[in-house]
């Protein structure tokens, strides 16, 4: 009784959870463009999906700008890190407050206030001022997923290394990063899913004619979204997902045959 | 094997670099034979061939950039982080650009297209929001309106009253946007839509309260959908979503209610300090040329304006649809939303948040 009562319970919290993402791409075969009615099965949004110059630029350009600013703000965020540990603990709480405000800030005030900043400063509105804002609130992330990793490190390990004749860099890079290595990864994965769906920012902060696909779809707002987002939204959420399988798959396999 | 990572992970980041600094260049560099002109219109509002069409006749680089409501638009307009040339907002805010001096004026021996194509009567309707037609340039225009499933009410909906109909409870669909509710009310009372008076007000606030409950839902696009699926009998919907609702289900029909409605109208502005000022107006002129403006009136579905466009249409029941293309002249209760300054502003949003509240 009260398995079959969790199972329930999971089912419903999945059925919930992806629920949206099914209708999405059931619709994203429909061959009528209202979702009122089922038109029939047609792959022709997938085929206009491919032929709409517009689209494709937008999520060049979300895939550019998530990618570019996850790793630079994973550099930023790693760095700032190692030189916290050096820090007097008053002086680190100091900055951490401070790496943590733009994270709990409302999006819309940083957006509004970078916004604000390049205006004053003069700087002209385009990819570069996306790419900025990005990183800017991409740091904290890395900074929290490292941090924690930090604080675990042996300090010693990589005086041995110097002891043993290392120079500092190649200690760093022979001994601290391979530690830090995990939590480095998720938080370069975590400003990259930031980046992939920030809104708000974006919008203030964007130039003429350069889109993201989260500010291309909505701007579709006012005559309806168009199908063709249908089609690629369900192909990204294709594609994570079997990523994400493929993941979870290989090195549980590999570590088996490697034991 | 760890070097062998290291020189790939610095690869990466060559690349990346590289990457980067191309897209950045790339932004600098677009500029046309004939310069550049940057255009501000709602997302969808255009048919993209006709950008590439002005681009190589005229040799001007077309800057596009979308924006998804006219609230959303003038802080960026105002803000002055990029200075647009053109900007395609609707009737209300004009006024209200026109009031803090946003925009520039006109300059129609420039712009032949819009003085010999765009029909009078436009002209004569936009005097509400822009007095001496000093300032916009009708683009796109249309009627709200109620759009009614036959098949699922009684007798032919013809006033905005039956709207309070019991009948129909649970049946009918509102715009879920402050001037758009007032309207219904307060034209339903014969009352202007831009009334500032306090009675007025309050009564169109009572009626719509009491209208409440017989609500399904207040939407705003959805009602597209929500009608065509037969989800509600009756829905306050935008003409221009007319025609395409009643191609996906013909039981749909459109009307104009007999106590009047609101006529608005999306229309080319050029802005004040707009760095591009020729451009832009040959920007308007092409968009004003009919074969032009027929294109846009096919891709985009709403009325246009251009009535050399509307005689190239070939399809007769398009051209002569009493939806796209209502005759105006049979109403004197049309009007069109003007600006009502911050404090009007204030006052209907306190009312509006009194009913949603309520």
């Amino acid at each position: 009784m009260k398995t079959i009562l969790k199972r329930i319970y999971i089912a419903l919290i999945i059925l919930f959870l992806y629920a949206p993402i099914g209708i999405l791409i059931v619709l994203s075969f429909n061959e009528s463009k209202t979702r009122a009615k089922w038109g029939g099965f047609t792959i022709k949004w997938y085929i206009a999906l491919f032929q709409n110059e517009e689209i494709l630029r937008a999520l060049f350009n979300t895939l550019l700008i998530a990618l570019v600013s996850s790793l630079i703000a994973t550099v930023i965020g790693t760095v700032a890190c190692i030189a916290m540990t050096g820090m007097k603990r008053k002086a680190k709480s100091v900055i951490m407050g401070i790496t943590n405000i733009p994270m709990l800030n409302a999006d819309i005030v940083t957006g509004i206030s970078l916004m604000l900043l390049y205006i004053s400063l003069g700087i002209k509105f385009g990819m570069g001022t996306i790419l900025l804002s990005h990183i800017t609130f991409n740091i904290p992330y890395v900074i929290l997923s490292v941090m924690p990793r930090m604080k675990q490190l042996n300090v010693s390990t990589y005086e041995a290394a110097l002891d043993l004749g290392s120079s500092p860099l190649h200690a760093f890079f022979k001994v601290v990063f391979p530690d830090l290595l995990p939590g480095i990864l998720s938080g370069f994965l975590m400003a990259f899913t930031m980046s992939l769906d920030d809104f708000i920012i974006t919008h203030f902060t964007k130039g003429v004619g350069v889109d993201t696909l989260s500010t291309k779809i909505y701007t579709e707002i006012k005559k309806g979204i168009k199908p063709e987002m249908y089609a690629l939204t369900s192909l990204i959420f294709v594609t994570v997902l079997t990523l994400l399988v493929l993941i979870n798959l290989s090195p549980t396999d590999k570590k088996k045959a490697e034991h | 094997m760890k070097k062998h990572r290291m020189t790939h992970i610095r690869q990466t980041a060559a690349v990346l670099v590289l990457l980067t600094s191309a897209a950045l260049c790339g932004c600098a560099s677009d500029k046309g034979v004939n310069g550049q002109v940057i255009v501000y219109n709602w997302g969808e509002y255009i048919d993209p061939e006709t950008i590439r069409m002005f681009e190589e006749e005229s040799g001007i680089k077309v800057i596009y950039d979308e924006f998804e409501t006219n609230e959303s638009m003038y802080p960026k307009v105002e803000s002055g982080a990029v200075a647009y040339d053109i900007a395609c907002p609707s009737d209300y805010m004009i006024s209200r650009m026109i009031q803090n001096g946003m925009l520039s004026e006109i300059d129609y021996d420039k712009i032949p297209n819009a003085k010999k194509n765009i029909g009078a009567q436009y002209y004569e309707q936009s005097r509400g929001f822009d007095p001496e037609n000093k300032y916009a340039v009708p683009y796109c225009w249309g009627t709200v309106g109620i759009l009614y499933n036959k098949t699922m009410v009684e007798e032919p909906i013809t006033r905005w009253a039956q709207l309070w109909d019991e009948k129909y409870a649970d049946n009918i669909l509102m715009q879920d946007s402050v001037r758009d509710a007032f309207m219904v009310a307060e034209k339903r009372n014969g009352y202007s839509m831009n009334t500032l008076d306090a009675e007025e007000l309050e009564a169109s606030k009572n009626l719509l309260i009491s209208q409440k409950p017989l609500v399904q839902a207040y939407v705003v696009d959805q009602v597209r959908d929500k009608m065509i699926g037969g989800e509600a009998a009756i829905g306050v919907i935008y003409s221009g979503e007319a025609i395409y609702t009643q191609k996906e289900n013909p039981d749909l029909v459109y009307v104009i209610p007999e106590e009047g409605t609101n006529v608005w109208i999306d229309s080319w502005v050029i802005l004040k300090n707009a760095p591009n000022k020729e451009n832009a107006e040959k920007f308007i002129d092409f968009m004003c040329r009919e074969d032009i403006a027929l294109m846009n009136f096919e891709y985009i579905t709403y009325s246009t304006p251009n009535v050399a466009a509307r005689e190239l249409i070939e399809e007769e029941d398009i051209k002569n649809s009493e939806i796209a293309f209502p005759d105006l002249s049979q109403y004197d209760n049309l009007e069109t939303y003007v600006y009502l300054g911050e404090d009007g502003d204030y006052l209907y949003n306190e009312l509006w948040k009194e009913v949603k509240a309520y």
